[in-house]
């Protein structure tokens, strides 16, 4: 593990850890992750993880671009993965349904599987958060089942329902609020993603894991969810 | 508590701070004033905290009238400006009685003019920062991310000190704009390297406060695909069609295009005060000499003399 550091911004430095996307990335994310935070403490302005990489935004008044280089070589010099489970593990349900998710049957198609075994497959998998983006409290996860895999819809919806489940490619995320968006449709979630008054404000933080579970429709409007079908936002 | 009634606005008149920090691992953007130099002198002229809030008003057709005696500060632009009848030049502090109307009618120099008031304009701290971003629903005076709009009002609590003006013009201008070169720089064409320092760079109309496009020789990234990764303020991201795009303060957090560098903090004051159709240049720069530079201009705001103009 030899991190690199690139310059990105007069005040952000990008810590490259790994070349390729994939689950066993994640504990050692995490441990660079907690040992930068500690390492900047207040000089931290932002740190931002992605698949890969971790951006360092420091305060360029309280630090030189050499000053905080050494910070993040001393961080991450006997960098040891962090432990499994140290993020939280989320259980979203979900209720899969052509009518809020209309790429259930194109989905089907593509793989060979029935829709039944479509959602079994995509709610069987613990799934990593690897980055945050896009929206505020949009997660990132994966690896999605490669029977599963499809790329994002040609022209995007203009509007796509808060709390929408969709899949692009190996990947797997619901939509916080409203938006526009180009992912596959596969059903919807009650789950509150994004709430300015929690605490940490976004339900789902990086480096936490998710589990999708299967409700029916009745558990789904038990649960707070909105049902309103697709045309009605378009 | 002194407050303005909002007359006239439009979606490109929004309360600003220096943005939301603290929070982009959450997909929070970092939103704030566009020329945070105007800004931070804007409350410089009122002794104020230099990020305190402000209203980034982009073009004109902004009118506030007074509904008490209010004490103001303008920096930024030169938007055309009039109390009641009187034109009004930015880079000083003045009043505003009651009754009086202060109107912002169109660019006669730059683009965003940034008015404050003494405390800085009251606002709710959303996730930290009042900074209005429309798309997240976060920041304003409401703090639902709204754009100031007719019939609206704002307020301050502060009490201001002596008029003040500005010795110099604030409005940064001139020159190239600096570009810190990124670690795919040489993942670009010679030619494209050569293209992208030396020849003129037309800023399209396509411009909001996520990106400015820059329309010149389309640059030809020949590097692997990325995966997505932190962008961070000024990165200039070249997508496919050659065509690059300077992500500013409502950019989105993370994103796989390749990137040449990113414009230091003095030249993105610059460029956010350039409209659609001029022309720009770049320099590469490096980061210790561009880090340099901006801890001296930094100086300028505790070394420069308040000129009392009355």
């Amino acid at each position: 593990m030899k991190p690199c550091i690139e310059v990105v911004a007069i005040d952000c430095l990008m810590v490259r850890l790994f070349e390729v996307i994939a689950e066993a990335n994640m504990p050692w994310m995490l441990a660079a992750t907690q040992q930068l935070r500690g390492a900047f403490g207040p000089a931290l302005v932002d740190l931002v993880p992605s698949y890969t990489t971790l951006m360092v935004h420091y305060d360029l008044t309280a630090l030189s671009p050499a000053e905080a280089r050494q910070r993040i070589d001393r961080a991450l010099a006997d960098l040891q993965p962090q432990a499994q489970g140290s993020g939280q593990c989320h259980v979203l349900p979900v209720w899969y349904d052509l009518r809020v998710g209309p790429e259930l049957g194109l989905l089907s198609q593509r793989s060979g599987l029935t829709v039944d075994e479509v959602i079994r497959r995509h709610s069987a998998h613990e799934y990593q958060v690897f980055a945050l983006g896009f929206a505020p409290g949009f997660a990132f996860m994966g690896l999605v089942d490669e029977a599963l895999a499809t790329p994002r819809l040609s022209t995007p919806r203009k509007r796509v329902a808060a709390g929408s489940v969709g899949i692009a490619e190996r990947q797997t995320a619901a939509y916080p609020v409203v938006s526009p968006g180009g992912w596959n449709l596969i059903g919807r979630t009650p789950a509150k993603l994004f709430d300015r008054e929690r605490d940490g404000y976004s339900l789902m933080q990086p480096g936490d894991t998710v589990r999708f579970q299967a409700v029916d429709h009745a558990e789904f409007i038990r649960l707070g969810g909105d049902d309103a079908p697709l045309e009605a936002h378009a | 508590m002194s407050r303005l009634l909002i007359e006239a606005s439009t979606p490109l008149c929004l309360l600003q701070d220096a943005g939301r920090f603290g929070v982009r691992h959450l997909g929070v953007t970092q939103g704030g004033a566009l020329d945070w130099v105007s800004m931070a002198w804007a409350n410089w002229l009122l002794g104020n905290a230099l990020n305190a809030p402000v209203v980034e008003i982009t073009l004109g057709g902004f009118t506030v009238k007074a509904e008490d005696y209010c004490l103001l500060a303008l920096a930024g632009a030169d938007l055309g400006a009039f109390i009641d009848e009187r034109a009004i030049s930015p880079g000083r502090s003045f009043v505003l009685q009651k009754g009086q109307r202060l109107r912002f009618t169109q660019p006669f120099s730059g683009a965003r003019a940034y008015l404050a008031a003494p405390g800085g304009f009251d606002a709710p701290a959303v996730l930290g920062s009042c900074a209005t971003v429309v798309r997240e629903a976060l920041g304003g005076v409401e703090g639902r991310g709204k754009a100031l709009a007719e019939g609206g009002r704002l307020a301050y609590s502060g009490t201001g000190g002596a008029l003040q003006e500005l010795s110099q013009p604030a409005l940064p201008t001139g020159g190239s704009l600096d570009v810190i070169v990124g670690a795919q720089i040489g993942r670009f064409s010679g030619q494209s390297l050569f293209d992208a320092f030396n020849t003129d760079w037309t800023l399209d109309s396509r411009a909001d406060r996520m990106g400015m496009r820059l329309l010149g020789t389309p640059l030809q990234y020949q590097g692997p695909s990325l995966i997505s990764e932190g962008i961070p303020l000024g990165a200039i991201q070249v997508p496919p069609d050659g065509q690059p795009i300077v992500l500013l303060n409502d950019r989105q957090t993370i994103g796989g295009y390749p990137r040449l560098g990113a414009l230091t903090p003095l030249a993105l004051a610059r460029l956010a005060q350039c409209l659609p159709g001029e022309t720009v240049r770049l320099a590469p720069v490096v980061q210790e000499t561009a880090h340099r530079q901006h801890i001296e201009y930094l100086r300028r705001f505790q070394t420069a003399g308040r000129a009392c103009t009355r």
